[in-house]
């Protein structure tokens, strides 16, 4: 196996790993300010992939697309907050699990009705398209490069905004006290009605970087939402940090491990069971990850240790 | 009056009319159809409905009632679903399963409960061997036929080291052995991918470093979408054979200029020669507004081959009406339809290239990959 392979490999599993961590990272603003456990974070990373694909293929602009997933998610985000998710934040997870879990089924529903049951074509920009020379003679395609570029440029602007501006504070202090920042005169309903639109934007941009890459179609969502689930129950929930760190664990864990576990199971397994066998194992690899940071630290690497 | 008495009167009565009901589709039929209509896998159900029903509709029948319902891609749904056609609405005939896992909780439970099924889509080995039925019919492939016709096309066009992946379930492990089967060249390597994984970033660093000179994959549906947008994307320029799964009407729009020019199987392609698929593809088109898919031959094929079975016997003589199937005097929309001892299709299947017509993305027939091809099970069948 040769450098350039684990090299590729590397920059694979950062790209993936960063496109967690937008999804991650709206998930676990949520969870840690509000207290709520939204399923439906999925859908809002599925709308913004369907309004990508829809304006971009009517527009022929990709950035026009791109900043039609940011506003359609950020409102869906908005509509869902003030309309179900408000009722929920004094309610027992479990109801909040069905209503956001009734809410996966309604946006599902709902997108196939508007757009159909087959798959929209979404397309990265042809500036974009292609591969490029790293050094090393590392070919690797030009939009996953972007991808990792934004992926890092917006977690640099959510650390700015968490530690540097007023919203930020207010965000933090919601996460560590809620009864104090309310008791403290900050308008909690508008700063939750804001936090919600902010990650769900996030999940509505990852959904638009990611789509132009897989396929745009209806359930899309989900099976990132278990990924992301994942991240921050190993980042520690309510941690942008966490999150961070926890999404390049697991998006690592998932792309090496899919590569070397059955080439390393081949040194001493037939090549025909190793394969399966080692392709087993790689797809289990993430959650053994989670029980041993679980093992390690009960609250996940960043979470607010119990006094 | 007991409440035993009470409820065995009860159970006559429900008899009575149940036996009245039989006579009452004596000449048609009562057929249900369990597909999968939503969720991401609702795009080959859908296909496979409509179809279904052109040809119900074409044939004017009236005495034919179709119930459908939704197996939303999940076992335990069809399953319920099943239990109930069959004994509360004592369905004569089954139909409609997409995926060879749901067809494995359905259909043998079906066929001892002395219904007949006929599949339009799934083909799963089991049911093709030992596991087969008098009961049961495929009418569109067993699940290895089309990959085998990728490895004898890949024997042609000169491929001698293929690189090959297919999903880690029973299916992706029928698409694997069915290529190998008739491929006779070297691998480069062989993986099996997570089941609907998106990101095959890893896999296609792994080509590009393995010295292939071709690629062979089943990603049926989204995750055929994902790979070829990405592959394309990779710089990777290797030739790319693959079954029709991930190149059928639904998905190529979706894919784009990333399939163009890729071969891949098929046991039917819109502009297979003969009068009957010309009149199917129109009637499709001008009916849906879409071009219609493989899937949507395959369930047009299944209703047509219920219809020339019901014209000759009915259903409640079930030896004369498995005699009427079993001839398959239909005109198939893919030309010549037999069926072989095992009740699998014994027929040509083709390659074909994914071109651009105008704005639309779809194949144009390149010829045939393998003659009158039966499966490799069929010698496992004692019926």
């Amino acid at each position: 196996m040769s450098a350039i392979l684990i090299a590729e490999q590397v920059l694979n599993g950062l790209q993936f790993g960063v496109m967690l961590f937008l999804m991650a990272a709206g998930l676990t603003l949520i969870f840690g300010v509000m207290g709520l456990i939204n399923l439906a974070h999925g859908s809002l990373y599925m709308v913004g992939a369907f309004a990508a694909a829809a304006v971009a293929g009517a527009t022929g602009s990709f950035v026009l697309g791109l900043g039609a997933a940011l506003a359609a998610a950020a409102a869906a985000g908005v509509l869902i907050e003030m309309l179900v998710i408000r009722r929920l934040y004094r309610a027992a997870h479990l109801d909040q699990v069905l209503a956001t879990f009734a809410l996966i089924l309604i946006f599902s529903e709902g997108t196939r009705w508007v757009f159909g049951s087959f798959p929209l074509y979404l397309d990265i920009p042809a500036a974009l398209s292609g591969p490029v020379s790293l050094p090393g003679g590392i070919l690797y395609p030009a939009y996953r490069l972007a991808l990792i570029a934004a992926g890092l440029a917006v977690a640099a602007g959510l650390w700015w905004l968490t530690a540097r501006t007023r919203v930020g504070i207010q965000i933090r202090a919601g996460a560590d006290d809620r009864e104090m920042i309310a008791a403290l005169g900050v308008d909690i309903r508008r700063l939750y009605t804001l936090v919600f639109a902010l990650g769900a934007a996030l999940a509505g941009l990852a959904g638009a970087l990611v789509g132009a890459i897989q396929s745009v179609q209806v359930g899309m969502g989900e099976p990132v939402l278990i990924l992301a689930f994942v991240v921050i129950v190993i980042g520690g929930i309510g941690s942008i940090k966490g999150a961070f760190i926890g999404a390049l664990l697991v998006g690592l864990t998932d792309t090496l491990g899919g590569i070397f576990l059955p080439e390393l199971f081949k040194l001493f397994m037939a090549p025909d069971t190793a394969t399966q066998a080692g392709s087993a194992l790689a797809s289990m690899a993430i959650y053994i990850l989670m029980s041993a940071v679980l093992i390690w630290r009960p609250t996940g690497l960043y979470g607010a240790r119990p006094a | 009056m007991t409440f035993k008495a009470l409820t065995l009167g009860v159970a006559a009565a429900a008899l009575m009319a149940g036996g009245a009901l039989a006579d009452g589709h004596a000449g048609g039929a009562k057929i249900g159809m369990i597909t999968t209509l939503s969720g991401g896998g609702a795009g080959l159900g859908i296909d496979v409905r409509d179809g279904f029903m052109l040809a119900v509709e074409q044939s004017g029948r009236t005495d034919i009632e179709v119930l459908i319902e939704d197996d939303q891609r999940k076992p335990d749904i069809a399953v319920q679903l099943a239990d109930k056609m069959i004994q509360a609405e004592n369905v004569d005939i089954m139909t409609g399963i997409i995926w060879s896992n749901l067809a494995m909780a359905v259909v043998p439970s079906t066929t001892a409960q002395g219904k007949f099924y006929l599949s339009p889509n799934a083909g799963p080995s089991a049911l093709a061997g030992k596991g087969c039925h008098q009961n049961y019919f495929n009418v569109a492939w067993q699940n290895d036929n089309l990959h085998e016709a990728a490895g004898a096309h890949a024997n042609g066009a000169g491929y001698g080291n293929t690189f090959i992946l297919a999903p880690n379930y029973p299916a992706g492990k029928d698409a694997l052995t069915g290529y190998k089967r008739m491929y006779e060249g070297e691998l480069a390597g062989e993986i099996y991918t997570k089941l609907g994984q998106t990101d095959y970033a890893a896999e296609i660093a792994q080509i590009r470093a393995s010295g292939a000179d071709s690629v062979f994959f089943f990603l049926p549906g989204g995750m055929g979408i994902s790979f070829l947008k990405q592959y394309a994307a990779s710089g990777v320029d290797l030739p790319v054979v693959g079954p029709a799964f991930s190149f059928d009407q639904g998905i190529l729009q979706a894919v784009g200029d990333a399939a163009l020019g890729v071969v891949n199987t098929s046991q039917w392609n819109k502009d297979l020669p003969g009068e009957a698929n010309a009149a199917f593809v129109q009637t499709f088109e001008a009916k849906y507004g879409r071009l219609p898919s493989l899937y949507a031959s395959q369930g047009f094929d299944t209703a047509n081959l219920i219809l020339s079975a019901l014209d000759k016997a009915p259903v409640s003589d079930q030896d004369a009406f498995r005699e009427a199937l079993r001839a398959a005097e239909f005109t198939s929309v893919r030309g010549e339809f037999k069926f072989g001892a095992n009740h699998h299709p014994i027929q040509d299947i083709y390659a074909r290239e994914v071109v651009q017509e105008g704005d639309v993305f779809t194949n144009k027939l390149l010829g045939v990959a393998l003659e009158d091809h039966a499966d490799a099970y069929a010698g496992d069948c004692k019926m």
